[in-house]
């Protein structure tokens, strides 16, 4: 019998994780890689990693907590059992990156510093500088490399998946890829294969991801049959530099450091930022939000940063819209051992020192919060079952997706310095899941030889078919730039049902254009003309699923936002009054919760258009409540709410207080 | 209170920066291309049209659009790697005016200030040219592998938390942790020469791996791989295995092939301090070569 073997699609910290603890277990792994694994989108990460610790703890902090602040964020719309395994896996998984040496900041007695971060009134967060991402990538890289050199895992890169392969009962096993040197087409037989291949911001055009975040792998198992969650869910984060090329990322950490976001109060004030005077700055965030101020969730800090830019037109420049985000009353030496990295990316990239004059940001497509529908098995203390096959498998038997690429730890809104926990979380947990996976397929496993020859066939036959596309009218690149703007313009931080109605139309079209895209390079030699080609007809079929679950989903939740359909706050001032709105706001709260809370599930059908059902979530451990920052009468509908929840648990005989009335 | 907002699609993230330099209209860019690995170079140029604030990437991301030569032909977009495009994940390396530096963070106006009109891209020199601006920097892998960069742990388990660590240990290792093997180093530095295998005919994939490999160990395994060596060996745990390191450093391509240019740390995009590195591993390299003498 062949020797247990996992094909691992994606090196950041979620494909890089899994491929560690596989190894350790014992199983061989094939990991296959768009770039150099070093090289992963997961090095752009910049502020830290969340976990309840020491400190906090003292403080009132506990795994439940960081649960709850992570649904509460989330709006609610993630099945709770795996977070709270999430933050419950926590603590030991900064413990380990520790151990593998991230250089983590460090207090004066030389235990671990933490900073806080959105959503969230603890310092949950550890960092390293504000490189955080990058540290952590490293880390689990040269563990990789170690197991490379022992001989239990394999890299594969500058290679493309195309495409799980599906055995007759549809389970799959292996996949093919195409090396991107030298053109040539290879199946990986495997016991299971495991994407954690990230999130799609290409299709955005310009986003904060890195050029391989195309959603390509995702979108071909989704091809495939695999079923897409939450796709129209997508983060755009509050604070990015405009690029030409790229909407560089300005992470949260520059506000967990004491960062403020202002704009002056006279529209287009032409003085030097520094010489406006306090007066006469509105500190908007932190007046809107009084308890979270600059940390309020990324989805509200994005909203209120686009309103106060388009709405009351108080945008820092005529031309193009930003704010200030301040960073020049902390001084120069905190700044550098803290946010040193991301503050020479603004340096470089704009030619200005945000240590003296304030930088200018605007929001920009960030995060996939959906990704892949996956499964898990909920144990008897509500968490995950360690080891059940079912765990973060798709809806292929055999495939399985982790980090990013999954739709199942963030909800409607993903909490800052959550992202590298989750991705870390499900490539540790996955692995002894596909372990058992490989007991169990090695008694079942048959010779596949011919179907992994078919397969190869049908994707040399496709890759043929546009190299002798050379005369269509169509440009590739011109076409996503299209995609992107459109995208841009209809589905990101507000959303109205008649744009996204004629956007799905477009993109039809869009999509059925591509199929006249020309290209320039007709060769069989690192043609990443071709390569390019390929993933741009990828992005339709996730840009439709976007599109159209957005368009469905007539309510706002997360970083959904539908002005349509937003519940305004209270306009009564008096007492009884307002208690009466407030009882009506409930009400309305309530019959939403009951039609809206589910994820939106996409499958795959003709043509690439989406066919959209919904699944109920479990919210067993934290029952739903109003997610209130800063809503005007928000404090009569938290009191309304808290009789409400009273009320209800009063009737549940012998149980004891919901844990979701306070917050 | 949210307000419902116009989205006011035009202005978000219009083309962004400052006005200085607006009134160039194009930019023009010779390339040293190569159509296959082995291959011929040949020069190519190019012309695009200017935007403020644009870097060597979005200058690429145009030729590729474009698809055609300054004289109009219609030709192969420019091959290149890149990635993160924000200087931190080390793909986009290549010689820009004569300099090894990272495409992203060169920025057109700059360079332009230095070389005039036209800006000159070649592949990185000291690397096997896969296609155009596009190397094979496996080597560069392989002194990582060479020199044990990593904390050698028992496994992933969980044992509690890693060892304390100063504020002062931590702001030495951050800046050597930052590097991101982008090779500048070793492009820039006299002692690191070309090596490249061509696989044989007769040879397996895996017979190839490891003459390649062994070809790789005979050069200068260079100043990333020996910053990398030390940031481990200043670690707790991982100096339990410093003498591997001190003997891998010590070995043929070890720290002695070091000249002194001083070119590494001159050129090295993050500012690592590429020169201390070195002194303290040859300083370490001395102590364990006597050592070992005294040990026999």
């Amino acid at each position: 019998m062949a020797q247990p073997r996992v094909l691992v699609v994606g090196g950041g910290l979620a494909g890089l994780a899994a491929t560690m603890r596989l190894a350790e277990l014992g199983v061989n792994v094939d990991l296959v890689s768009l770039v150099p694994v070093k090289r992963s989108h997961s090095v752009c990460a910049q502020g830290g990693i969340n976990s309840v610790n020491a400190l906090t703890r003292q403080q009132g902090d506990s795994e439940w907590k960081h649960l709850d602040d992570t649904v509460y964020g989330g709006d609610f719309l993630q099945h709770q059992p795996p977070v709270k395994e999430m933050a419950d896996w926590g603590p030991k998984i900064i413990d380990l990156m520790d151990r593998l040496g991230v250089p983590f900041n460090r207090t004066s007695e030389g235990f671990r510093d933490q900073r806080r971060f959105g959503g969230t009134l603890y310092k949950r967060t550890a960092f390293a500088g504000a490189t955080t991402g990058q540290q952590l990538l490293y880390a689990l890289d040269e563990q990789v490399r170690r197991w490379e050199v022992e001989g239990k895992v394999k890299k594969w890169e500058f290679w493309d998946f195309l495409g799980p392969v599906l055995d007759e009962a549809g389970r799959c096993c292996g996949a093919v890829c195409q090396d991107l040197v030298t053109m040539q087409f290879k199946a990986f037989a495997a016991d299971a294969v495991v994407l954690a291949t990230g999130g799609n911001g290409l299709i955005y055009g310009r986003s904060t991801m890195s050029m391989v975040c195309t959603g390509s792998a995702v979108s071909r198992a989704y091809q495939a049959g695999a079923c897409y969650g939450n796709g129209e869910f997508i983060q755009v984060h509050p604070t990015a530099i405009p690029g030409a090329d790229k909407l560089r990322l300005m992470s949260e950490s520059a506000r967990g450091e004491g960062g403020r976001v202002w704009v002056p109060r006279k529209p287009q004030d032409q003085r030097d930022p520094r010489s406006i005077p306090e007066a006469e700055r509105s500190y908007f965030l932190e007046e809107r939000y009084p308890k979270y101020g600059n940390l309020v969730p990324r989805d509200i800090a994005t909203r209120e940063i686009f309103d106060i830019c388009t709405t009351d037109g108080l945008s820092v420049e005529k031309d193009r819209l930003c704010v200030y985000l301040d960073l020049t009353h902390i001084p120069k030496e905190t700044l550098d051992r803290k946010l040193g990295g991301i503050l020479e990316i603004y340096e470089k990239f704009q030619g200005v020192d945000p240590r003296v004059t304030p930088m200018k940001i605007f929001p920009a497509v960030h995060y996939s919060m959906g990704g892949l529908w996956v499964d898990y098995q909920k144990s008897a203390s509500g968490g995950l079952l360690e080891g059940s096959l079912r765990n973060q498998q798709t809806s292929l038997p055999g495939l399985y997706a982790i980090g990013e690429c999954d739709y199942q730890y963030h909800g409607a809104n993903r909490l800052g310095a959550n992202s590298l926990l989750s991705c870390i979380f499900s490539g540790l947990f996955v692995a002894p899941t596909l372990a058992n996976v490989c007991g169990a397929s090695a008694k079942a496993a048959g010779d596949h030889t011919r179907l992994f020859d078919a397969e190869i066939r049908r994707h040399e036959e496709r890759h043929r078919e546009l190299l002798a596309r050379t005369a269509g009218d169509e440009n590739p690149y011109t076409l996503h730039q299209e995609l992107g703007n459109l995208m841009t313009r209809v589905a990101t931080v507000v959303r109205r049902n008649d744009q996204l109605t004629h956007a799905y139309d477009e993109v039809c079209r869009m999509a059925e254009r591509w199929k006249r895209c020309a290209v320039s390079d007709t060769g069989n030699w690192t043609n990443q003309n071709v390569v390019f080609t390929k993933a741009l007809g990828d992005m339709f079929p996730i840009a439709k699923l976007i599109l159209k679950g957005a368009l469905l989903r007539d309510e706002c939740r997360g970083a959904h936002f539908k002005p349509a359909f937003s519940m305004p706050g209270l306009t009564a001032t008096d007492p009884e009054g307002k208690r009466s709105e407030a009882e009506q706001w409930c009400d309305a709260f309530e019959a939403n919760t009951r039609k809206w809370l589910k994820s939106t599930i996409a499958t795959c059908g003709p043509n690439g258009d989406p066919e959209i059902s919904y699944q109920d979530i479990d919210t067993s451990l934290i029952p739903p409540r109003p997610r209130l920052y800063g809503l005007v009468g928000g404090d009569a509908i938290e009191e309304a709410w808290k009789d409400r929840a009273a009320k209800a648990a009063g009737q549940a005989a012998g149980k004891g207080q919901p844990a979701g009335a306070g917050a | 209170m949210i307000k419902a907002a116009d989205s006011a699609a035009d202005l978000v993230h219009g083309a962004g920066g400052d006005d200085h330099g607006a009134a160039r209209s194009v930019v023009r860019v010779r390339v040293l291309r190569q159509d296959v690995a082995g291959g011929e170079s040949y020069w190519e140029r190019f012309e695009v049209s200017y935007e403020p604030n644009m870097n060597v990437i979005s200058v690429l991301q145009k030729i590729a659009a474009q698809a055609r030569s300054q004289d109009g032909r219609k030709v192969a977009p420019v091959a290149w790697d890149c990635n993160c495009l924000e200087e931190v994940c080390g793909s986009c390396t290549m010689l820009i005016n004569g300099r090894t530096r990272m495409a992203c963070s060169a920025l057109v106006d700059r360079l332009q200030a230095e070389s005039g009109d036209e800006i000159e891209l070649r592949p990185m020199s000291k690397f096997p040219v896969v296609r155009d601006l596009v190397v094979d920097r496996r080597r560069l892998f392989r002194g990582l592998e060479k020199v044990k960069a990593w904390v050698p742990v028992e496994g992933s388990y969980d044992l509690g938390p890693g060892p304390r660590i100063s504020p002062e240990e931590q702001e030495d290792a951050y800046p050597l942790s930052e590097c991101m093997s982008c090779g500048c180093c070793l492009e820039a530095c006299p002692q690191y020469t070309k090596v490249e295998a061509v696989r044989r005919d007769d040879e397996s994939e895996a017979d190839f791996e490891k003459r390649r490999k062994s070809a790789f160990d005979t050069g200068f395994v260079g100043a990333h791989a020996i910053s990398q060596a030390v940031l481990f060996n200043a670690h707790p745990t991982g100096r339990m295995i410093a003498d591997e390191r001190m003997e891998a450093l010590t070995r043929q391509g070890g720290i002695q092939m070091c000249g002194n240019a001083q070119n590494c740390v001159a050129v090295c995009p993050k500012r690592i301090p590429l020169t201390r590195s070195i002194a303290r591993a040859g300083r370490a390299a001395t102590v364990w070569a006597l050592k070992k003498l005294f040990d026999r």
